[in-house]
């Protein structure tokens, strides 16, 4: 098992270099760079922007400052924000603690609301429960998120003044306060993406429910007297969620791109965020760091999901 | 002496889109203390959804038992609920199933899916259901029996699996097993494996034994009475040996007249036969007797009227009006 994760690592390297290898590329061919405000801005003399950017090595072949920022990375130094004038990993570890706390606890509600209410749904089939449950996933996954969370922030903001819609990081107050205060600010970004996430996920448990349902150890199981509830928790579900726990993984990059979204409809300042003021502010050290580690965290779902899928079902090894 | 197990006028019917259809229709059938008797039929005859009806492990809905009675042991099943079932499933009645490979639990041990029926229905603890399981497993000639209870079933053949499957109906020692072609997914050397296997557990348990197959060899072998079933209905049933002897039915001498013969020399060997046409679709089935559009001794009467099963013989019925004239 251990062997098997090593050696995953080890192969998730190469695919680390590749993707970091297309980001830099992408990035380098895009459109401005760090200084290209500089040679806009008529206190600075052209001369000392040109020779600002020669220091920089911004004018150097592609490959070598690839390679200079490999080699760099591979030091721990991620670079420097031109915009924050701070060092790039210190910019993310401050916004990645409000991206992981909302993503985490939406992906939780989603599992939280999805799980129990697919499993019940396929349990009966086409009774009222399922409709309705049917219905309010196929609204929920047809509404995108930038829609929801406005129309949040109207009523429950606006018109009901009930919570805040301003994401803050610096809230006043200690203790019990400042616990009950960001979790009454994270309740809007987290139902919104928590739910779109949840009615998708809710079809997909069903299915995959209804799947194992009408196989016939299920009702090997049935005959051996073991009662509704033990039936569907130990031989269906448990069978079922090897293709949910898949699903799951795999929409992770899925989930952090529509956290991007979220995050600037409430203002929340976490590394989606940070990536969009990036891009719009040509900053392309945090931009290309922000992608990175992006790519890092799909690769290690990835690797979480063949992990869970081995301990799941037995019949594949991981070796 | 009542008989184990008693299905009086049974009718199980599933909801479709075209209609009911009555898979079960009208099933009288009997199962005495310590006897094997084999149901048969072609595929689509409901031999299975008969003796699925019996624990109500068909799927409710669509299907429904639409009238019978369901007498084991005196009391009739057909009214319990499901969780009043859970008492009877296993502990009195044990199933086997067609499919050994598609029928265990692919995420679970073999030993956690045998000792589960066990703690469900006898106070053991977990050690306790383990060892028992162990000597199931040991009893069914399952070769290593300490190391394989914790494998899996993809770690098994075929026959293996099916052994799995006859030690877990036979855990808690029920009165009926009801084995739904246990053989026919089998190669043929496994096939008298596991029959032999069976006829072993029924004399070292004494349970009933139901038995469902297409095949006659498989009745031959194995059986004290048979009960042929032709498009949801029973049209003659018998003491084997009567009924290999002396089938009066037109279906069961066509049954028995499509087994090759190997005991004829090649003088008197013909063509094997084979039943024309196929069996009826069971929405709106016609009024009259179900073989009759296959039935070589068709009369006007057949299409008309139809044949109830009655006594012919001691012990032998069927149902048919060819009777009726002689």
């Amino acid at each position: 098992m251990s062997q098997y994760v090593l050696r995953r690592i080890l192969i998730a390297i190469p695919s680390l270099l590749g993707i970091s290898l297309v980001l830099f590329v992408v990035l380098a061919l895009a459109p401005g760079d760090p200084f290209s405000e500089l040679a806009t801005n008529p206190n600075v003399p052209p001369e000392v922007a040109l020779a600002l950017r020669a220091k920089f090595g911004l004018d150097d072949p592609i490959y070598l400052r690839y390679l200079h920022w490999l080699s760099a990375m591979a030091h721990g130094d991620w670079g420097f924000s031109f915009v924050s004038r701070m060092n790039v990993d210190t910019l993310i570890l401050q916004r990645l603690p409000a991206t992981l706390y909302v993503i985490g606890s939406a992906q939780i509600l989603a599992l939280l609301v999805a799980i129990p209410v697919g499993v019940y749904a396929a349990t009966k089939p086409y009774s009222l429960f399922d409709q309705i449950a049917n219905t309010l996933a196929f609204v929920g996954f047809s509404l995108p998120t930038f829609f929801t969370g406005i129309l949040f922030i109207l009523i429950f903001s606006v018109t009901l003044d009930w919570l805040p819609f301003v994401y803050s990081t610096d809230i006043k107050g200690t203790g019990i306060r400042w616990v009950l205060e960001m979790i009454r600010q994270a309740i809007m970004p987290v139902m919104v993406l928590g739910l779109f996430q949840a009615a998708s996920l809710t079809r997909f448990v069903r299915s995959a429910m209804l799947d194992v349902i009408r196989l016939d150890y299920v009702t090997t199981a049935r005959a051996k007297g073991l009662g509704q509830v033990k039936v569907i928790v130990k031989h269906v579900m448990r069978n079922a969620m090897i293709p949910v726990v898949t699903l799951i993984a795999l929409q992770m990059p899925a989930v952090f791109g529509g956290a991007i979204v979220t995050e600037q409809i409430f203002r929340i300042p976490g590394i989606g965020s940070l990536l969009i003021s990036s891009i719009l502010a040509n900053d392309t050290p945090v931009v290309m760091a922000v992608t990175f580690v992006f790519a890092c965290l799909v690769v290690l779902f990835n690797l979480i999901a063949d992990v869970l899928y081995g301990w799941l079902d037995p019949r594949i090894s991981l070796r | 002496m009542a008989p184990l197990l008693e299905i009086k006028g049974l009718k199980t019917h599933f909801s479709t889109d075209d209609g009911i259809l009555q898979a079960v229709d009208g099933v009288d059938i009997s199962i005495n203390r310590g006897e094997t008797l084999c149901v048969v039929g072609e595929s689509g005859c409901g031999k299975t959804v008969t003796a699925m009806s019996i624990l109500k492990l068909i799927a409710m809905p669509p299907g429904r038992i639409a009238a019978g009675e369901i007498i084991f042991e005196g009391r009739d099943l057909v009214p319990l609920t499901s969780n009043q079932l859970d008492e009877i499933r296993a502990k009195e009645i044990g199933f086997i199933f067609q499919e050994p490979m598609t029928s265990l639990n692919p995420v679970l041990t073999i030993g956690e899916q045998i000792a589960e029926s066990l703690r469900r229905h006898e106070a053991v603890t977990r050690k306790q259901a383990l060892e028992r399981t162990i000597d199931m497993l040991k009893l069914v000639q399952i070769p290593n029996a300490e190391g394989r209870v914790h494998h899996y079933p993809h770690q098994f053949s075929g026959g293996m699996r099916q052994r799995v499957m006859i030690a877990m109906a036979l855990a808690c020692k029920p009165k009926l097993v009801i084995a739904d072609e246990p053989t026919t997914a089998l190669d043929v050397t496994i096939q008298a494996q596991i029959l032999d296997l069976l006829q072993d557990m029924k004399e070292r348990f004494g349970m009933a034994v139901m038995l469902i197959t297409h095949a006659m060899g498989v009745v031959a072998e194995t059986a004290q009475r048979v009960v042929v079933m032709y498009a949801g209905k029973v049209v003659e049933e018998a003491p084997v040996d009567d009924l290999f002897s002396d089938p009066r039915h037109p279906y069961t001498q066509g049954l028995i007249r499509s087994i090759p013969r190997i005991d004829l020399d090649s003088e008197h060997k013909t063509r094997l036969e084979a039943i024309g046409g196929s069996v009826p679709i069971l929405i709106n089935p016609p009024v009259g007797c179900r073989f009759a559009p296959r039935c070589r001794f068709a009369m006007d009467i057949c299409t008309r009227k139809e044949p109830l099963l009655r006594e012919i013989a001691p012990g032998h019925r069927m149902a048919c009006h060819l009777g009726d004239a002689s």
